[in-house]
């Protein structure tokens, strides 16, 4: 039995607006997964919560004519890790989404949810740094678009405001075309794990695969929020795809990052597995792109 | 059908389907809700309690408090009771606890009209506390003022201390608390093994009301008639006068041998004119207010000969008992005799156990029964000394386990069957252990980042609890009209089988097929034969050897009832299939059935009817060891810790197997939760404020699908002369060798040893960092 005082069901998106105002501390419910369980812990009280899973507006994945990927906010894991045009144009988000959790959490949580909850261990925030994604919110003035590097402010914070919804995510095809990514997740066990720590690295070569054009290091976990790499990105283009590489990565990320020390695991681990996700995500990218690594 | 066979379980369809009714299922509509309040601090004193804004809250029946309940000292433990009261188990508990004793501590309990209302109330609850400092470990506590139950002044509940002579006699004696890796005068390693949870599935909900002047109480119990004296005793009540109803249990391991909230439950419904009150508790709460299995600090020290025999041995257990006492000294005892009867010593041996009271939640039971963190303990040192000495892990503890014939001096009886020895070979042949020890050494010599190890360790461990405990069970079998059976025993199915098991040996005694035998899956106190319920791997082998002995009686009813109806001496009657036959001819002469319809219903005005049950009780006077080993396959993944195990083969002697699936379930399961045990479980707890970090299964790493192996079960089977069909107890013994065989194997895969349990990633890590294994800062390529 849980703490709710009221609940709504949202037909369109100017109707999730509508009660968001009417409602002022209304809760966004999409999956549900991480809403149900702040009910559950009575971490939200007195909840008045709107329901997202019939807005039309939050759903599918569709090929943008000036080539961007766009995904709706509502689609769930389950959709986007096996989604064609994800396996196409960024097998590394698929690989993102397909990491979160347990197949019945896939099955409910959205993108959206993972993003707007404002963890630093969601799956899909470093791939959606690495792919420079831009978000789609809509609000009372209309819509507007963001980037994603930056959208999180801090632990559980966003830049999102009380009267914000999160209708799309768009990747634009300079973010995918002719690239390779990989993003990997470190948990203790094999499923059912909150990310310890997630990289993903997204990566252009020069025409003769032997150079990296352009190189995106994003970071889960590393931070209080999620983080690009710019200053070793900068180091990595026009490097050679080799192990070279892998030494700038290993030796400059992590002046870039603050991982924590706590319970969960120590800052020894974490910059351990910063440094050696990060060269196995680059070196996995470069083979995506169909670079050699020696 | 009948015994050796893999029958399908009885239980596989109700519960699949969700048609198993468990305690909250069973709940009903007007119940009233219980949420208790947990102390926020680990040592104190409750100093105050203002109910006063909690009892106006909505839906709020009353809210109970620790100055309102008896001034009465009862026990917890899952134990038969001691006739001789010195050796009762201790009485330490009180249905809410002024005296604080670990963060989470129930001192106050809200009753309400629904579950929501009951946790509303609850965070209204003000309570005040004189706080003391935390002592978590035993270090910590033994001595530390003031001490947490006044009874203990020391804070040490109980210790054991013995040595063995040569002749194998064991002389008692008293040692001080000691810690450091010297024991006995003795160089030794120390291990540690954290508190871990049992994490069954269906939490421990109860909930009890009464008709008239009887208490009934409806709780996920293994061992329900135990439970009914302690609760009797808890409440104040005459034992006749409550009644314990056990339905499907969703597991226990244990946890549930002993008693949690039902004195709680049953005080208020008292209280409450005998409404019904439910406490449910929640996974975070289960984690916290039920047990654990004991954190041990061992130190072993073992000194060989060239010839690479045992000499001296000495062996000291510091376990940490927590907040109450749960089983005493019985876990801790277990432990520390079992280390001198699974290694022979030709010297001196000496053993020394104590258990502190800490401000932990409290240990007790948990599968295993304190040989886990022996097991884990001894085989690692075990497989050091092999390997400082050059020797094959195998042949080195061939040479030095226990024999046929081998007298235990603490449960006083001589071994007559064992096949540990069989076990190892059968390992060592299936593991292709011998290829690939060679063949891993020689691919991780060029590969620093991926290493492949195989190990291996071995257990002995006892099934049920004779001679300290006495060991009874009662079976009642009733014929049906049509020839089909009803089969009462208070031994509870928790998941093991067990319904399905008294089938088969019902089956194989009066030759009705298992799916005419029906086992009443409910245990209920006032119709159920008495049982000291399901602990120490013993079900099969006493209350096995009830159904035997009761199937026996009423199969021999069956046939002097036939020969009244057939007109023949009993003597020369059989029953085959189902059918009274001449025993030497094997001519029919008619059915079970035909037999139970004529004595119900005859009315020929002068033969007295009958309706066909037997009912008796069974002493297994005796106990037995049972062996096995497991051989772990592994990978690790050096530069992030991780351990990828590939296959683990587990050789059990559980004596003779009376179904082989599930026996082989049995020892997936167990090897899942070994697993769990060697890589990830542990409950964690503030150090400063001994708050838990972890109660949760997010944090709490129990194995996924996604991490457990594929597994081999494979059984020497030996005959046991004890045991009702040559069986032995295969209950806990899964769980026992995997932690040290993980370890072995990950010590066989990278040359770095631990001598701390679970070997996380970031445990492994650190140790790889340290030993150069991890290149440290612009170091090498890396993978």
């Amino acid at each position: 039995m849980y703490d709710v005082k009221e609940t709504f069901q949202a037909t369109s998106a100017e109707d999730v607006l509508e009660l968001l105002e009417a409602h002022p501390g209304a809760v966004l419910v999409a999956g549900g997964t991480d809403v149900m369980i702040r009910l559950k812990k009575r971490k939200l009280k007195d909840a008045v919560l709107i329901g997202l899973q019939r807005v039309p507006e939050l759903q599918g994945v569709s090929l943008e004519p000036d080539g961007a990927l766009c995904i709706g906010a509502g689609c769930t894991f389950a959709e986007l890790e096996r989604h064609e045009l994800l396996l196409e144009h960024v097998p590394m988000l698929a690989s993102a989404c397909h990491q979160v959790g347990s197949p019945q959490i896939r099955e409910m949580a959205t993108i959206g949810g993972n993003l707007c909850n404002g963890a630093v261990s969601a799956d899909s925030a470093p791939a959606l740094y690495a792919l420079d994604a831009e978000l789609e919110v809509l609000s009372q003035t209309g819509v507007r678009r963001i980037p994603v590097c930056g959208f999180h402010t801090g632990p559980g914070r966003t830049v999102l405001g009380p009267g914000d919804l999160l209708l799309r995510i768009r990747i634009p095809r300079a973010s995918y075309e002719d690239h390779g990514g990989c993003y990997l997740k470190f948990g203790q066990r094999n499923a059912m794990e909150i990310s310890t720590l997630g990289c993903a690295v997204n990566v252009a070569l020069t025409e003769d695969r032997t150079r990296i054009r352009r190189a995106a290091v994003a970071y889960g976990v590393a931070a209080p929020v999620p983080v690009r790499c710019y200053e070793t990105e900068a180091r990595l283009a026009g490097m050679e795809t080799g192990g070279e590489a892998l030494r700038v990565l290993r030796a400059t990320v992590l002046s870039q990052l603050s991982p924590r020390d706590s319970w969960r695991a120590s800052r020894e681990l974490r910059e351990q597995l910063i440094r050696e996700l990060g060269c196995r995500a680059l070196r996995q990218a470069i083979q995506q792109a169909g670079g050699e690594m020696a | 059908m009948g015994i050796g066979v893999s029958v399908r379980r009885v239980d596989a369809e109700a519960k699949v389907t969700g048609a198993a009714k468990y305690v909250e299922d069973l709940i009903p509509r007007d119940a009233l809700y219980v949420k208790v309040v947990h102390s926020t601090v680990s040592n104190g004193l409750v100093t105050r309690v203002d109910t006063t804004e909690a009892e106006t809250m909505p839906g709020v029946v009353t809210v109970l408090t620790c100055f309102q309940v008896p001034d009465h000292q009862f026990t917890t433990a899952g134990h038969p009771k001691a006739l001789d009261p010195s050796h009762g188990d201790i009485q330490d508990r009180l249905i809410l606890a002024r005296r604080v004793r670990y963060y989470g501590d129930d001192v106050a309990a809200v009753v309400a009209d629904t579950p929501l209302h009951a946790a509303q109330a609850a965070e209204k609850v003000r309570v005040e506390y004189e706080a003391y400092p935390s002592v978590l470990t035993p270090e910590a506590a033994i001595g530390a003022e003031p001490p947490l139950h006044e009874e203990y002044p020391t804070n040490e509940l109980s210790r054991m201390d013995f040595t063995v002579d040569q002749e194998g006699q064991v002389h008692f004696t008293t040692f001080p608390f000691e810690t450091g890796d010297t024991v006995a005068g003795m160089e030794g390693t120390t291990f540690h093994m954290p508190p871990v949870h049992a994490c069954h599935l269906e939490n421990t909900a109860c909930f009890a009301y009464m008709e008239g002047r009887q208490m009934v109480v409806v709780t996920g119990t293994q061992a329900p008639h135990t439970l009914r004296r302690n609760l009797a005793d808890a409440i104040g009540m005459p034992v006749g006068d409550v009644r314990v109803i056990k339905p499907y249990l969703g597991g226990g391991f244990g946890n549930k041998q002993d008693m949690v909230y039902e004195p709680l439950a049953a005080f208020l419904s008292r209280k409450l004119g005998g409404r019904c009150v439910a406490v449910v508790p929640t996974r975070e709460e289960t984690f916290v207010n039920t047990h654990t299995r004991h954190a041990m600090d061992i130190t072993t020290a073992t000194e060989v000969d060239e010839a690479g025999k045992i000499t001296n041995k000495a062996l000291r257990i510091n376990s940490n008992g927590g907040s109450y006492a749960g089983h005493g000294h019985a876990i801790t005892a277990y432990a520390i005799t079992v280390g001198f009867a699974t290694y022979l010593a030709s010297g001196k041996q000496v053993g020394q156990s104590s258990v502190a009271y800490t401000n932990l939640p409290t240990a007790a039971a948990l599968r295993g029964y304190g040989i886990p963190q022996l097991v884990y303990a001894v085989e690692c040192q075990m497989e050091d000394i092999a390997r400082a000495n050059g020797w094959d892990p195998i042949a080195f503890r061939q040479k030095n386990v226990q024999k046929l014939g081998f007298y235990d001096p603490f449960g006083r009886f001589t071994v007559c069957s064992n096949g540990l020895e069989e076990c190892l070979d059968v390992g060592r042949r299936v593991s292709d252990w011998d290829r690939k020890r060679r063949e891993y050494e020689q691919f991780n010599r060029t590969s620093p980042a991926l290493k492949k190890g195989i190990g291996m360790a071995l257990f002995a461990y006892k099934t049920g609890v004779y001679p300290t405990s006495m060991e009874t069970s009662a079976c009642r079998i009733i014929m049906n009209e049509d020839g089909s059976a009803q089969v009462q025993v208070g031994a509870t199915e928790l998941g093991q089988g067990a319904d399905t098991v008294w089938t088969q040996i019902a089956s194989e005694i009066l030759t009705i097929p298992e799916d005419r035998i029906r086992v009443q899956p409910f245990q209920d106190t006032d119709v159920t034969p008495y049982d000291n319920g399901a602990y120490g791997s013993r079900q099969t082998y006493v209350c096995g050897g009830a159904v035997k002995q009761t199937a026996e009686l009423l199969r021999d009813k069956l046939l002097a009832k036939a020969g009244e109806l057939y007109g023949r001496d009993a003597g020369d009657l059989a029953l085959r299939e189902e059918q009274v036959v001449l025993r030497e001819s094997g001519e029919r002469l008619g059915s079970i059935a035909e037999v139970c319809t004529y004595f119900n219903f005859v009315n020929d005005q002068h033969t007295h009817t009958q309706h066909l049950t037997a009912e008796s009780t069974y002493t297994a006077l005796s106990t037995c060891f049972v062996y096995g080993v497991s051989f772990v396959d592994l990978e690790v993944d050096v530069p992030i810790g991780k351990v990828k195990v590939n296959k683990v083969w587990a050789v059990h002697d559980s004596g003779k197997i009376i179904n082989p699936q599930l026996a082989a379930a049995q020892v997936h399961g167990g090897v899942a939760m070994g697993i769990g045990y060697a890589l990830g479980e542990q409950m964690l707890f503030d150090e400063k404020t001994g708050a838990p970090l972890n109660n949760n299964f997010l944090d709490y790493k129990i194995p996924t699908s996604m991490d457990v192996p594929e597994i081999e079960a494979l059984f020497v089977e030996t005959e046991e002369p004890t045991g009702p069909f040559g069986n032995k107890g295969l209950a806990e013994p899964p769980i026992l060798a995997q932690a040290p065989a993980v370890r072995n194997a990950i010590l066989h895969a990278t040359g770095v040893a631990t001598y701390e349990i679970p070997m996380t990633p970031q445990r492994l890590v650190h140790a790889f960092l340290k030993a150069g294994l991890i290149p440290q800062e612009g170091g090498e390529d890396c993978v």
